[in-house]
């Protein structure tokens, strides 16, 4: 079974013979986590962190589902309602979902699957961690000193003229941004530089590609970002005039600026996420991915396409027809090699021999919810359809769908993936098999209904409504706490399995990917030696023929 | 099948709103379509491919480039139709016909005001004739907001900077809600407005005389009806709680500090002066935010607001 240069026969991390990475005798105490330059002790410092965002907008998130319940003003002012629809959208968007997949997870299993010691520039990646902080510590004293209520887009002259704290949020995410940069360099230089020896680029596992997709995407897109909030801080501090019509800018020039990044910024948020059930299907189907090199180039299709249709976010902004002509025609483009995927996963089951764990579980969830968010995205696609739905609750169902339903789903796969692998222990199967029921029913509750409603005509960021949606309102909210329990369930069971002893065996999955060769948790150094590639990630049913290194 | 699409869309005020409808469906069949197969795939494929043990054998399948074409293709296909349906209703929903009325609409926190060719301002209500295109040449006065018809299923966001537009042409009379749908701030909820689409005569006797069923009605009543529809709920309640503006539960009659430190007793005329200027009046504690209604608002209409705040006790 063993197929790397090292041998390893251990199935147990209790038996190996050297001490895991968390707790290496030369690096001990907390000194050493702070000044780590491991990217496994930084991706989990970026996990616990992200988590801790993930909880934070999950309360705003629940906070504004329990106001919605009546059309009228429950427990919330109409302004502190618009900044926790803010603080949700933000925290979730810069503080969890773009640092979740690649920073936690990609840090820690990329140079892994790699058989690489480190990533190329270690120190790089804690500096990314602690711009990271910096900027997650200025997001909230933005928080806490008058908060923000112009919606995570920012959008001008609104976010020019409103009080509050909005330069210094629009700080914090320009710093966030940089961190999102060191990261993506980082990924993007080991993946060229420091791959096993015999491994080319199509034996890359297919979570590579999609990181490493994602990572051009950071480098390029990112700068844009950055120049348009320091744009917009400029306008707010000195009044600059170039967002403002009362100064003579133009508001519309920065919703082409903020959807150039944000757009692909969809795809830095869903590109991981898909490379992490191109990584589980196969595992439990123990089969080889269905269409390895269609997925692989759709990914880089994704990214590149996802440049170039940023106008669909603005088909009712005054552009001209033209404009919103051609943004429609390539959206349609993108769609396609999103669609290949979702196919080449399904085609990866057949005739495979599946086990129905729990990371197994998470990925059909995705599969039918991405599948959702992606067909529903054709309504919006489509101009006429979409002048219609545009800012209504159907946008709201949409990218939720897309996001949480696709990333934040494929994240939690990803985490029940590699936790015995990150933490060297096995969680409770069952109760983590209802977390994840749980989750997806309660999601589905809560966003079928913002899809009805939506198409009905409930505008989105609405305090109050009219009464003919409370229907649907009641339904959501109620679906968000179903939600809610399946996540705490999904929480208390992995922080109930650290408190055993380490349990995990190396590849609990029977995985072929190169991560599970080594022992779980890894040592500080990943391997014992350097591996050496033999068989490509997904050769589960001819593992003795082996390829020449 | 109207059973069904009546499920997921609002009341058709339009023949466009027919035309975006007939597409709706067509990609909501085209989604359940699709669902189903991939969901159907995947239930099988569970069910029959289940693991019957760990040393399960699996064929050595990779590929299959039949099968990658088929997919890409039949979508790619699917979606062009979508992409040219979409587009063609777009192009009519955008371009005006060039006998449409014009009337030009401002939007400003958060209210919404129509001014017709011959001058007549209207807030919160527009009343156009059925039966005949009607063009609104937008704009804002402060922040971005969106102009939004369900029934008709168009919108426009409404610029500081520039104008837009849009059009419609409904053939049934009837009452149509607008929404704002671009954030705008505290009152972007509150933020409605009303289409009224009423016969060719009807429409000439409003532009003579107002709207007919408020001519005749009780003071109080009508005072109700203009403190929803022109926005004075936005800022002013009734129940004590203080909003942008002060409540209007028991103001008549009080004594009250005004910012420039004079004393003034809200009777009659400190009413119409607020309503009219403002300005000039503003209540201490609170910014003079409020626009005026100079021209907006018939005698009656302002005599029937001061009765109901009378009755605000």
């Amino acid at each position: 079974m063993a197929t790397t240069s090292t041998p390893v026969t251990h199935h147990g991390g209790h038996h190996a013979a050297h001490a895991s990475f968390l707790e290496d005798p030369q690096h001990r105490g907390l000194m050493s986590w702070l000044t780590t330059v491991d990217h496994k002790r930084i991706g989990l410092m970026y996990l616990w962190s992200v988590l801790t965002a993930f909880l934070l907008g999950g309360l705003f998130a629940l906070a504004l589902r329990l106001e919605l319940l009546t059309p009228k003003e429950d427990f919330m002012t109409a302004e502190t309602y618009n900044k926790v629809f803010t603080l949700h959208g933000a925290v979730m968007v810069f503080l969890f979902i773009i640092p979740a997949i690649p920073a936690a997870l990609g840090n820690f299993v990329l140079p892994l699957m790699l058989g690489a010691k480190d990533v190329a520039f270690p120190r790089l990646n804690l500096a990314s961690y602690y711009v990271y902080m910096t900027g997650a510590i200025m997001a909230l004293t933005a928080i806490l000193t008058g908060g923000i209520d112009t919606g995570w887009t920012f959008y001008t002259p609104y976010s020019t003229t409103t009080g509050g704290a909005v330069t210094l949020m629009t700080f914090s995410v320009f710093v966030l941004g940089f961190s999102s940069i060191f990261t993506g360099i980082n990924f993007v230089a080991t993946v060229h530089k420091l791959r096993a020896p015999g491994m080319g680029w199509f034996d890359l596992p297919l979570f590579v590609w999609g990181t490493y997709a994602t990572a051009i995407i950071q480098v390029l897109a990112t700068p844009v970002l950055a120049i348009t909030l320091l744009l917009l801080a400029f306008e707010r501090m000195f009044q600059i005039g170039i967002f403002d019509a009362k100064l003579g800018g133009d508001p519309v020039l920065f919703q082409h600026f903020f959807w150039f990044y944000s757009h692909p910024a969809v795809y830095i948020m869903i590109l991981p996420g898909m490379a992490i059930i191109s990584e589980i299907i196969p595992t439990f189907s123990k089969k080889h991915i269905f269409g390895y090199r269609a997925i692989a180039f759709s990914s880089v299709a994704i990214a590149l396409i996802s440049f170039i249709v940023w106008g669909h976010h603005m088909f009712t902004s005054g552009q001209s027809q033209l404009a919103a002509v051609i943004f429609s025609f390539l959206t349609f483009l993108v769609a396609i090699p999103s669609g290949i995927k979702v196919f080449n996963w399904v085609a990866t089951m057949y005739r495979g021999s599946i086990a129905l764990d729990t990371p197994m579980l998470y990925a059909i969830s995705f599969l039918l919810l991405f599948t959702i968010g992606g067909l529903t995205g054709i309504f919006l696609g489509a101009l006429s359809v979409d002048i219609h739905l545009h800012d209504t609750y159907f946008i709201v169902a949409h990218f939720h769908y897309v996001m949480m339903g696709g990333t934040v789903i494929a994240f939690l796969a990803g985490v029940h993936y590699w936790w015995p692998k990150m933490f060297g222990r096995m969680y409770n199967e069952t109760w983590a098999r209802i977390g994840c029921i749980l989750v997806f029913f309660g999601f589905n509750i809560t966003f079928l209904n913002q899809f009805a409603m939506g198409a009905k005509g409930m505008p989105r960021r609405y305090y109050s409504y009219l009464d003919q949606f409370q229907g649907n309102h009641i339904g959501s909210t109620v679906g968000s706490w179903v939600l809610a329990l399946g996540l705490f369930i999904a929480a208390g069971v992995l922080l109930a399995s650290l408190r055993k002893k380490y349990d995990a065996p190396d590849n609990p999955w029977g995985s072929k990917t190169m991560e599970w060769e080594t022992q779980s948790p890894p040592i500080t150094h990943n391997f014992p030696n350097n591996p050496v590639m033999q068989h490509g990630p997904y050769d589960y049913n001819a593992p003795s023929v082996r390829r020449e290194a | 099948m109207s059973w069904f699409r009546d499920f997921f869309l609002p009341m058709q005020g339009t023949s466009h709103a027919v035309a975006v409808d007939n597409l709706f469906m067509f990609i909501v069949f085209l989604n359940i379509g699709f669902f189903l197969l991939i969901a159907g795939l995947i239930g099988v494929f569970v069910l029959r491919y289940r693991r019957k043990s760990a040393n399960d054998r699996t064929p050595n399948i990779t590929h299959h480039l039949g099968l990658e074409l088929t997919w890409s293709i039949i979508p790619l296909l699917l979606c062009l139709v979508v992409f040219f349906w979409g587009f063609k209703d777009y192009m009519t929903a955008t371009v005006a016909p060039g006998d449409a009325l014009e009337i030009s609409l401002t939007g400003e926190k958060w209210i919404w005001t129509f001014e017709y060719p011959d001058g007549m301002r209207s807030l919160g209500e527009l009343y156009v004739p059925a039966g005949k295109p009607v063009k609104l040449i937008m704009q804002s006065k402060d922040v971005l907001h969106s102009f939004f018809i369900p029934n008709f299923r168009i919108k426009m966001d409404v610029l500081p900077n520039r104008y837009t537009e849009q059009w419609f042409q409904s053939n049934i009379p009837g009452e149509y809600q607008v929404q704002c749908t671009e954030y705008c701030g505290k009152g972007h909820s509150g933020m409605n407005a009303k289409i009224v689409v009423m016969s060719q005569t009807q429409y000439e006797d409003y532009l003579q005389n107002g709207p007919p069923n408020l001519r005749t009605m009780p003071l109080a009543e009508l005072g109700a009806l203009l403190y929803e529809s022109r926005g004075c709920a936005t800022c002013h309640s009734l129940n004590g709680v203080k909003g942008q503006g002060p409540t209007w539960k028991g103001s008549y009659g009080n004594m009250r500090k005004m910012t420039d430190g004079r004393d003034m007793m809200m009777d009659e005329n400190y009413i119409r002066t607020s309503i009219l200027q403002p300005q000039s009046m503003v209540v201490s504690g609170f910014e003079g935010i409020m626009p005026t209604y100079q021209g907006l608002l018939r005698d009656r209409e302002i005599l029937a607001l001061i009765e109901f705040i009378k009755k605000q006790k």
